[in-house]
């Protein structure tokens, strides 16, 4: 827990000050994940910032990120450890070049712990700090049941067994962040573990916030009509609605070009920022991009 | 949230959240004691008074999926703002609806006695499978529905193979360090054997969409067996049902046992012998499920008779996309055994264009047949 929070608004301030805007949902989550000592589990579509609170949080509780991408066919060896094998190979040569005669000996030097391989996990455990690490295990959907498996071991004990060395284990557990875009349902006794989260689209006022807040640059009418664009966007049957990371990025653009106000026709010049397939683009097109740009929430209102 | 309507003078924590599990069990989700115990230490981290804080630190500790959460809410409104949170009752009233399907679905083991002939029950086992097995599904009696199960047990439905990213040890392929140290140290750290690994193969994804509207009624008893059978032999699959809307049904299909899981599964489906909306439902796969992975590499089969009463574009799209994004689709449509049958439903004829291979499977020989396309998709192309 950072210094000075005991109640979970509190948390939501510094996470704010880090310009991440979260619901009180979320920043319960998080509290608990850090009171309790428990992972989190967030879902929720591409772009709604669940790596994003992985990162936010080691920036407030000012401790390294480490982060453990999973794709298909991810094991052991490329998460937690690996042999240093040509290293090993080159020791034994160099023990018999040397006239070393005790095989035993040779071999027990083999696995020690300077021939080993931190991979992401193992380096999770083995930190040493003030604080416990950040351990974000991104896209967790991506891997396999066996892998998993192995994840449930590792973030029930915090600890991991090698054989040729024993027990390491974690001084303290680390906040575990896991994320999962839900291409397939993770298993219920991993989701038994952690505090689950799933992370909505954020409603108008709040993503006009994020944005004002993510790019400073961003004049107020500009920021509510990216908004209520991007909003009108959400409801316009897409193969992939815009996340709050597309809203962004379409901000920037806008930015960059020197944009003060949306119109028909920098949304045109500016919309592979915000949809990324062809047939969304004309999906949108075809709705009429004056519409998008039209449909704008007066400002001031209820700001 | 509204704001406080406090479980006024709260009992101890745990006796509240046992409670209010006992509720969410009673309203299907699944929460294990460890689930309970993780409420009651987040509540005590929390403002208890907080009507807000104790709904979140029950939503996180006690729901795992976006669809929890309609379940959760309902819940928790009973129980929390009925002031019921207040007395920890022993056995909640709540009881949300589970709708029972009709009888002569799941009938009743060996209660019948003498079939319509005044012949013994016995005859009945040895009834010639032969006959069943081509014997159409919409002409079943529920004795042979039970006897389907038998059948279907021995049916394995598992997907052609794919190229996997894990290695396995191999006598040619890629150098594999690891084994050759390991071997190594066995013969004085000299690497006398050098050791490979290649890519591993396994089958691929299996998608089952199975349409269960009303004009499907008469097939989509012996379907949900099938895909029963498909999910419980262990096979990498999915199941959905396709009605007014979508229904994933996977989880509900894991039980062992085929009635149960099948009463479990019409639980999650609403709209069994529904109207149909097709195209929507089938959208809604592609757009929830399918593009963001469930779809991509798979061997994707539609049971449906495709007759479909929404926008028939919306279904054609939508097959159109799955066809990109599946490695293969098969359509599954029970009416095409019928002689002289030609797609003339408007789904089916839209439909069709987007689907790679077109089968009947109105009864246990087409199912087979069903099995072997699915498994034999890859070796056309490898």
């Amino acid at each position: 827990m950072p210094p000075g929070v005991s109640r979970s608004g509190e948390l939501g301030e510094l996470l704010r000050g880090e310009s991440y805007l979260a619901d009180e949902g979320l920043v319960t989550a998080i509290f608990l994940a850090l009171k309790l000592g428990r992972p989190l589990f967030l879902e929720g579509e591409a772009g709604v910032g669940k790596t994003e609170v992985a990162k936010v949080l080691s920036r407030i509780l000012d401790t390294p990120l480490i982060r453990l991408q999973c794709y298909e066919g991810i094991d052991v060896f490329q998460a937690v450890y690996e042999w240093d094998y040509a290293r090993q190979l080159l020791h034994i040569r160099a023990a018999e070049a040397f006239g070393e005669e005790d095989r035993a000996h040779v071999e027990r030097d083999l696995y020690d712990r300077e021939f080993l391989v931190s991979r992401p996990l193992l380096q999770a455990l083995e930190h040493r700090g003030p604080m416990p690490p950040v351990l974000l295990i991104d896209e967790v959907d991506r891997s396999d049941d066996e892998f998993e498996a192995y994840l449930l071991e590792i973030l029930s004990d915090f600890a991991v067994t090698i054989p040729e060395l024993g027990t390491i284990a974690a001084e303290r557990p680390p906040v575990a962040v896991l994320t999962s875009n839900r291409t397939r349902e993770v298993h219920d006794a991993l989701k038994r573990r952690c505090l689950y989260h799933y992370i909505e689209h954020p409603g108008f006022e709040r993503e006009v916030e994020i944005v004002k807040l993510r790019v400073p640059e961003a004049e107020e009418e500009l920021a509510r009509q990216v908004a209520a664009a991007t909003e009108n966007m959400r409801s316009m049957d897409l193969y992939k609605p815009p996340g709050v990371a597309e809203t962004l990025d379409w901000t920037e653009a806008l930015v960059a070009l020197g944009a003060r106000e949306l119109d028909e026709k920098l949304v045109e010049a500016t919309l592979g920022s915000v949809l990324k397939y062809r047939e969304d683009q004309q999906r949108a097109k075809a709705a009429g991009l004056s519409a998008l740009v039209g449909g704008v929430r007066s400002a001031g209102g209820d700001a | 949230m509204p704001e406080e309507a406090a479980p006024a003078k709260a009992p101890p924590m745990l006796d509240a959240a046992v409670a209010f599990g006992r509720v969410l069990r009673g309203a299907g989700l699944r929460v294990g004691t460890d689930r309970v115990v993780g409420f009651a230490r987040a509540m005590e981290e929390l403002d208890a008074g907080s009507r807000e804080d104790v709904y979140w630190a029950g939503r996180v500790t006690l729901t795992s999926r976006p669809e929890d959460v309609t379940i959760y809410d309902r819940a928790f409104e009973l129980f929390w703002d009925s002031g019921g949170g207040a007395r920890p009752r022993p056995r909640p009233k709540v009881r949300f609806s589970v709708p029972q399907p009709d009888q002569s679905v799941f009938p009743p083991k060996k209660t019948v006695e003498k079939n319509e002939g005044g012949e013994e029950a016995v005859k009945l086992r040895y009834s010639p499978i032969e006959v069943l097995r081509s014997k159409d599904f919409a002409l079943y009696s529920p004795d042979e529905f039970a006897e389907l199960n038998r059948l279907l047990a021995d049916l394995r439905l598992s997907g052609a193979l794919r190229r996997s990213r894990r290695l396995e040890p191999s006598a040619r392929g890629r150098y594999d360090p690891r084994r050759t140290m390991q071997a190594a140290m066995r013969t004085g750290g000299e690497a006398v054997r050098h050791r490979f690994r290649k890519t591993r193969v396994q089958p691929r994804r299996v998608v089952l969409l199975c349409d269960v509207s009303g004009s499907m009624a008469p097939y989509s008893r012996a379907l949900l067996r099938f895909l029963h059978a498909g999910v419980a032999s262990g096979a990498k699959l999915e199941a959905f049902t396709l009605g007014t809307r979508l229904t994933r049904i996977t989880k509900e299909l894991t039980t062992r046992d085929p009635d149960q899981a099948l009463r479990q599964a019409s639980g999650a489906i609403e709209d069994i012998s529904g109207g149909t909306r097709l195209g929507d439902a089938v959208k809604e796969f592609v757009d929830r499920w399918g593009q963001r992975g469930m779809a991509r590499g798979a061997v994707v089969v539609v049971l449906s008779d495709g007759w479909d009463r929404g926008d028939v574009a919306v279904l054609a799209e939508s097959m159109r996309r799955l066809n990109r994004l599946a490695y293969k689709t098969i359509w599954v449509n029970p009416l095409k055994s019928a002689p002289g049958y030609k797609p003339l439903a408007a789904g089916m004829a839209a439909a069709l264009p987007h689907v790679d291979v077109f089968l009947s499977g109105h009864n246990f020989e087409s199912l087979e047949e069903l099995a072997r396309a699915v498994a034999a998709a890859a070796e056309r192309e490898g």
